[in-house]
């Protein structure tokens, strides 16, 4: 199960729809162990593509310098489709190397880059295995 | 001695170490002794002759595909970072 707050929950449909129609990616950072997502770092798709993310690979080693240091783990990795379902690709699964992180899905093929319901959902990619879990909103931050 | 950080991914071949040390002369040599140590590794980190497309290898701060990718030399003490790539997306293209 992922337990994540609503402010988180909207930064990264935000994000996702201020990209669409690329696709949107970053991560939630929380404290090693804790399986509790707090620091929201989204982050530049250096694929600029609407089928295609990559994080930029300096950003990328920055990204994780900066969680070594503060004791951080990503436990939150999310991306956006912008055509399809938010659910993950042959891609998604193929390059997913976190075992331990949450791989959050948004779609915005509804709604493009205005308000209104998003797919936002969570999954498990391990060993190129997909398991979707609950997701729960916590009310407060 | 090269120092060679692990991502959490590939610790499975490093008994869970997450710093291993490595030869020079150059990062081909670093595969190689790596592979020697925890066999099964330089697979993942290798397609062939040439480091795979999305494992990101950096020396010190230098992702050395900007450098001379596996011919990249290193000398004692530097650090070596693998990092697998973050990425992914809706292409359905067949991937290697």
């Amino acid at each position: 199960m992922l337990k994540i707050s609503q402010e988180l929950v909207d930064q990264i449909v935000a994000h996702a729809r201020r990209d669409h129609p690329d696709e949107a990616c970053g991560v939630i950072a929380g404290p090693v162990g804790s399986d509790n997502p707090v620091r929201f770092i989204p982050m530049i798709n250096a694929a600029r593509s609407p089928t295609f993310y990559e994080f930029e690979s300096g950003d990328l080693l920055k990204l994780y310098r900066e969680m070594g240091r503060n004791d951080e783990d990503p436990v939150v990795i999310y991306h956006s489709h912008t055509a399809t379902q938010a659910y993950p690709s042959r891609t998604d699964i193929a390059y997913a190397s976190e075992p331990n992180a949450h791989y959050v899905l948004v779609s915005t093929r509804e709604t493009g880059t205005d308000d209104g319901p998003s797919e936002f959902r969570s999954f498990r990619i391990v060993d190129g295995e997909v398991t979707e879990e609950e997701v729960t909103i916590a009310a407060g931050v | 001695m090269i120092s060679v950080e692990i991502p959490t991914i590939l610790r499975t071949y490093t008994g869970g170490e997450r710093t291993v040390a490595a030869q020079g002369p150059d990062l081909a040599a670093v595969v190689t002794s790596l592979d020697a140590a925890y066999p099964g590794i330089g697979d993942r980190l290798l397609e062939g002759q040439v480091l795979r497309r999305f494992v990101n290898v950096y020396l010190n701060d230098e992702d050395v595909r900007f450098l001379d990718g596996i011919n990249t030399a290193v000398t004692d003490g530097d650090t070596v970072t693998i990092l697998p790539a973050v990425a992914g997306g809706a292409h359905t293209a067949r991937v290697r």
